[in-house]
C-alpha cells in the first residue's frame, strides 16, 4: 500500500541570520509564533536561562557549606535557597527544557507539519512563563518569615503545616503556590498537544509500532503529566483554601493531616520524576542507535518497559514517606512496587548496552554524553535500591544520600541526555555543528564536576548528615566531604560556560550541517536545516521504523524485518 | 559517508572512569568512625538496618560490577577503528532470549531484596517489648526536644537519658513521638533509623543501645528557620547512673536565698510564660523545662556548651547563638541578666 515514495527532496540550505528585519518586528514574530519550532526553542531556552539561576541558588548553599559554622548567608536566605532551588529546577528548567525538546522534534519526527493544537501550544508555553516570572516575583513583592525576604523558605516539596499562616507569614508561600499552579495549567497544555500530535498526526504509514520510541517515551510522559498534576494542583487548591478561606486540610492546629498532604505531593511528586526522566531516555533511545549504527535493541521491550515503568511510577509515591510511621504492611507494600520498577529501568540500560553490542560506536560529543549518562543512570538506579528497602530508607531518607542519589538521575541522567540531544539535534535547529573540540571540553570538566560533587555527596549522608541545614557542627566528619562537593560546583559551572559559549559561537561560525550531518534515520533528518516554517514539502510516506535507512539501504530496507 | 568523530576513546577516559570507581571503595572504609554513622551501630534496630544495608550493597556492587563492565567492554570492544571500512555492523533488531534473561534475574534479585526488606521491618516495627521496658514522649519543638518520662513524672529537655540495655536484662526504650508545631525527625544514627514526629499524629520508636555513651544526632525533617541547630544528644547509661539521674530529676528545683534576686525577675517577667521551674511560679509548657537547667550540658538544643558566659548571651540576645529561635531577647537591665544568670546556674 505505501510505496517507498521519497521523502521530501533534501534541500541544503546555509542559515540565514534574518538580520534584513528590524528587531522589533523579529522579536514581535517570536512573541506571536505558533509554529511549534519557535515554541519548541523558547521552551529550551527560558529552561536554560532557570537552569543558570537554579544553579546560582546551588552555588550559595554550596558556598555556605563547604566549611562548618559559616556564616556567608543567613539562615533565612538558605532556607530560601534551596525552596527556591528545587521548585526552579524541577518546574522551570527541567520540564521546559523536556518539553522544548518534546515540541520541536514530535511534529519533524513523526512527519507532521505542527502540532496537534498550535495555538494551544503557545499559551501553554506562555503559561509555563508567567508561572516562573510570578515565582521569581516573590524575590521583590510580598513579605516573608520575619519580614528578612520574600521568596518561598518552606521546601519544594512544601510540608504541611510549616505553609500554614501560623508558620508562614505573608505571601512567600502564596507565590509557590501560584507559580507553580499557573505554570501546571501550561504543563497539562503540552501534554494534551504532545500526546494528540502523536495519536493523530503521524504520517501516512507511520503505525504506532513504527513510531520513533522518542514519540512513544514522550507519549509515556504525556500521560503521566495528566496523572501527576491533578493531585498538585488539587492539593495547593486546598492549601490556598486553608490559608485565605478558612480551610483546615492541612491545618493540624485545627485537627487537619500533614500526611495527607505528604500523599497528594508523592502522588505528584514521584511520576513526575518519570515526567523528566522518561524524556531523557527517548534521547538517549535516538542517539545511541545512531552512533553504534545499529537499530535500538528490542524496540518493543523498550515500549513494554517504558510503560510499565509508568504504571508502576504511580504506585511507589510512599516510599518517599518511609519515615512517616506507616504499619509495616504498608512499609511492605511499598517496599515491593519500589524495588519491582528496578525491572523495567534494568530492562532499558540492557537494551541500551545490546544497541551498542556489536556495533561500531562513534564518539561524537553526542554518544560521550549518553555513555555518561548510561553509567550514571546504572548508579542512580543502584542508589535507588538502596532507598527502596524500607529500613535501610529509615536512615539515609532526608539526608544527604538522598539529595546525591536525586541528583545523580537529574544532573548525572537527564541533564547528561539534554547535553546529548543539545549536540545532537543542534545542527538540525541552526543548519550548523557545534564545535566538536569544545564539545569535549565540556564533556570532560562537567563530567569531572559532576563527580566530584555528587559521588562525594552521598558521604555525608552516610555519616549522618541531614539535608536542608544551612550549617553543621564541625566535629562530625563533614567538612572535608563537603568542601569536595562544594569543589565540583565550579568545574559543572565552567562546564556549562563552554557548553553556552561553544552554542552562540557556533551559530555564527560552526561548520555547516546539512540535512543530515550524523547519517541517521528518522524523519527530521530528511528535511532542511533548519527545517522550512513547513516543515515538509511533502508529507513523508514511511514502512519502517527508520525511513531514512531503508532510502539509504535499498537493497536491504527495515521493513523486510520488522 | 561516515565521519570520524574522535574514533578512539582515549586512556585518560578509561583512567578517569577506573579510578573514580576505586574512589567509591576507598571511602568506604573511612565510614566507621564519625559518631554520627549509620555503619557503626550500638542499638538491635541500628544494627538490623546496618546487616540488611550490606546485603543490599553488596547486591548493588555485584550488579554494579557487572553492567559496567559490559558497559565497559562494549565501549572498548565495538568503537569504530580507523581501520573500519565504511560498511554498517549487522543490524540486530532484538532477541527473545536475551530480553527473557535479563528480566527474570533482576525480578529474582527483587523478590531476595523485598524478602530481606520485609523482615527486618517486621522485626523493627512489630517488636514486642519486654516488661522493664522505659517509656518516653519525645515532643518535637521549633527548635528543641522536650522529653517527658510517664513513668516518673518529670519534663526535661534536649538531652535523652536512657539506661543501657544488656542482653542477659533487656531493658529497652520505647519513645512515642509527638509534635507541638511542625514535622520533625528523630535521627540518632547510631541507634536507629529516623522517625517523624508530626502533629495530630502519634508515631514511636524504640531503641536498646547496647553501650553506655554519649550519642547525637539532630532534627532530620526541615522544620523551620533554625532547623539546623535542633541537634539530639541520648545519653546511655548504667541502670544505676540512669536511676540515680531519673531520682535528681523529679526532686523540685533547688532553692538558695542567695539567688533570690534571680529568682524573682524570672517570676516577674515574661520567661513565666514559656518555661516551667518546678516549685516555682513558672509554669509556661512552651519551651524547655529548665527545673534542672545544670544538669544539662548544653543548651539551645545541642547548639551551645551550658556555661554561665553562654548563657548570659542566650538571655542577652538568642540570635547571637541561634538566629530565628523563638526565645525573644528580654531587654532586662544588665543587673538583672546577672541576677537571673545566678539563679539559673543554681538549678542543678
Amino acid at each position: 500500500m505505501f510505496d517507498a515514495q521519497p521523502l521530501s527532496p533534501p534541500i541544503v540550505v546555509t542559515p540565514e541570520l534574518e538580520s534584513a528585519k528590524p528587531l522589533f518586528d523579529r522579536v514581535h514574530e517570536w512573541v506571536v509564533t505558533v509554529d511549534h519550532k519557535r515554541l519548541g526553542l523558547m521552551y529550551f531556552c527560558y529552561g536554560i536561562v532557570f537552569l543558570v539561576i537554579g544553579g546560582i541558588e546551588a552555588s550559595i548553599m554550596r558556598a555556605q557549606l563547604s566549611v562548618a559554622n559559616n556564616h556567608l548567608v543567613s539562615p533565612e536566605t538558605f532556607n530560601q535557597m534551596f525552596t527556591m532551588h528545587g521548585t526552579t529546577m524541577i518546574f522551570f528548567a527541567a520540564m521546559p527544557i523536556v518539553f522544548g525538546f518534546a515540541n520541536y522534534l514530535m511534529p519533524l519526527m513523526v512527519g507532521a507539519r505542527d502540532m496537534a493544537f498550535p495555538r494551544l501550544n503557545a499559551w501553554s508555553f506562555w503559561m509555563s512563563a508567567l508561572g516562573g516570572i510570578i515565582l521569581y516575583f516573590s524575590f521583590v513583592g510580598g513579605s516573608g518569615l520575619y519580614g528578612a525576604g520574600s521568596a518561598p523558605n518552606v521546601g519544594w516539596f512544601a510540608y504541611a503545616p510549616l505553609t500554614s499562616r501560623a508558620f508562614s507569614v505573608g505571601h512567600s508561600t502564596d507565590y509557590w503556590i501560584v507559580g507553580i499552579l499557573v505554570s501546571g495549567f501550561g504543563s497539562v497544555g503540552t501534554a494534551l498537544n504532545v500526546l494528540t500530535t502523536i495519536l493523530a498526526m503521524r504520517c501516512p504509514g507511520m503505525t504506532l509500532r513504527r513510531m520513533p520510541l522518542f514519540a512513544w517515551l514522550n507519549s509515556v510522559m504525556a500521560v503521566l503529566v495528566f496523572l501527576a498534576l491533578g493531585p498538585l494542583t488539587a492539593a495547593q487548591l486546598m492549601l490556598l483554601i486553608d490559608r485565605y478561606l478558612g480551610g483546615h486540610f492541612f491545618d493540624t492546629q485545627a485537627g487537619g493531616s500533614a500526611v495527607i498532604w505528604m500523599h497528594f505531593f508523592w502522588i505528584f511528586g514521584h511520576p513526575e520524576v518519570y515526567v523528566l526522566v522518561v524524556p531523557a531516555f527517548a534521547i538517549v533511545s535516538e542517539v545511541v542507535p545512531v552512533f553504534s549504527r545499529k537499530p535500538i535493541f528490542g524496540y518493543s521491550v523498550m515500549v513494554a518497559a517504558t510503560v510499565a515503568i509508568g504504571f508502576i511510577s504511580m504506585g511507589v509515591w510512599a516510599h518517599h514517606m518511609f519515615t512517616i510511621g506507616m504499619t509495616s504492611y504498608g512499609n511492605a507494600f511499598f517496599v515491593a512496587s519500589t524495588a519491582a520498577i528496578a525491572v523495567p529501568t534494568g530492562i532499558k540500560i540492557f537494551n541500551w548496552l545490546g544497541t551498542m553490542w556489536g556495533g561500531k560506536i562513534r564518539f561524537a560529543v553526542p554518544m560521550l554524553f549518553c555513555i555518561a549518562f548510561l553509567g550514571q543512570f546504572l548508579i542512580a538506579g543502584l542508589t535507588g535500591i538502596m532507598l527502596s528497602a524500607a529500613p535501610f530508607n529509615w536512615q539515609l531518607s532526608g539526608s544527604y544520600f538522598v539529595i546525591a542519589h536525586f541528583h545523580y538521575v537529574i544532573v548525572g541522567a537527564i541533564i547528561f541526555a539534554v547535553f546529548a540531544g543539545s549536540y545532537y539535534w543542534y545542527p538540525k535547529v541552526t543548519g550548523r555543528m557545534l564545535d566538536e573540540k569544545l564539545g569535549k571540553w565540556h564533556f570532560w570538566v562537567f563530567l569531572i564536576g559532576f563527580h566530584l560533587t555528587f559521588d562525594f555527596m552521598h558521604i555525608p549522608g552516610l555519616l549522618g548528615m541531614p539535608r536542608r541545614i544551612y550549617t553543621y557542627q564541625p566535629d562530625r566528619g563533614w567538612d572535608i566531604w563537603n568542601l569536595i562537593v562544594s569543589t565540583g560546583v565550579i568545574f559543572q559551572a565552567a562546564g556549562v560556560a563552554v557548553w553556552a559559549f561553544n552554542v552562540v559561537r557556533s551559530y555564527f561560525k560552526g561548520k555547516v550541517a546539512g540535512n543530515d550531518p550524523w547519517d541517521a534515520w528518522t524523519l527530521e533528518w530528511s528535511t532542511s536545516s533548519p527545517p522550512p516554517v513547513y516543515n515538509f514539502a511533502t508529507l513523508p510516506v514511511v514502512r519502517s521504523r527508520r525511513p531514512l535507512w531503508d532510502l539509504k539501504h535499498p537493497e536491504d530496507p527495515d521493513w523486510k524485518y520488522e | 559517508m561516515h565521519r570520524h568523530f574522535g574514533s578512539r576513546l582515549s586512556p585518560c577516559a578509561i583512567l578517569a572512569i577506573v579510578s573514580m570507581s576505586a574512589t567509591r571503595v576507598a571511602v568506604a572504609s573511612s565510614l566507621r568512625s564519625p559518631q554520627t554513622s549509620i555503619f557503626s551501630p550500638v542499638s538491635t534496630p541500628a544494627s538490623d538496618i546496618y546487616h540488611l544495608s550490606l546485603l543490599v550493597l553488596a547486591i548493588c556492587a555485584a550488579i554494579f560490577l557487572v553492567v559496567f563492565s559490559l558497559l565497559l567492554y562494549a565501549v572498548v570492544k565495538y568503537r569504530r577503528r580507523p581501520s573500519d571500512d565504511d560498511r554498517e555492523p549487522p543490524q540486530i533488531y532484538g532477541s527473545d532470549q536475551v530480553e527473557i534473561a535479563w528480566t527474570v534475574i533482576p525480578v529474582l534479585i527483587v523478590v531476595v531484596l523485598f524478602l530481606a526488606a520485609a523482615r527486618v521491618i517486621h522485626a523493627i516495627e512489630d517488636a514486642q517489648f519486654p516488661p522493664g521496658v522505659l517509656e518516653v514522649t519525645a515532643v518535637g519543638h521549633q527548635f528543641w526536644w522536650e522529653y517527658q518520662y510517664p513513668g516518673y513524672g518529670f519534663v526535661t529537655a534536649n538531652e535523652l537519658h536512657v539506661p543501657v540495655s544488656e542482653p542477659g536484662h533487656p531493658t529497652p526504650t520505647h519513645i512515642i513521638l509527638l509534635s507541638a508545631d511542625t514535622d520533625h525527625s528523630f535521627w540518632v544514627p547510631k541507634l536507629a533509623g529516623k522517625t517523624d514526629l508530626i502533629p495530630n499524629r502519634r508515631n514511636e520508636m524504640w531503641i536498646d543501645p547496647h553501650e553506655v555513651g554519649t550519642y547525637l544526632g539532630q532534627c532530620a525533617q526541615y522544620c523551620g528557620i533554625e532547623h539546623a541547630k535542633m541537634l539530639l544528644t541520648v545519653d546511655v547509661q548504667s541502670r544505676d547512673d540512669f536511676e540515680s539521674w531519673a531520682q535528681a530529676q523529679k526532686a523540685p528545683a533547688a532553692v538558695s536565698d542567695q539567688v533570690a534576686a534571680g529568682r524573682h525577675v524570672f517570676e516577674t517577667t515574661a520567661c513565666v510564660n514559656c518555661h516551667t521551674i518546678a516549685g516555682t511560679a513558672a509554669h509556661g509548657k512552651f519551651g524547655p523545662d529548665l527545673t534542672h537547667l545544670m544538669s544539662r550540658r548544653t543548651i539551645a538544643a545541642g547548639v551551645a556548651e551550658n556555661s554561665k558566659e553562654n548563657l548570659r548571651l542566650w538571655i542577652t540576645n538568642p540570635d547571637d547563638i541561634k538566629p530565628g529561635a523563638l526565645m525573644p531577647a528580654m531587654q532586662l537591665p544588665k543587673q538583672d541578666i546577672d541576677s537571673l544568670v545566678a539563679y539559673l546556674t543554681s538549678l542543678n
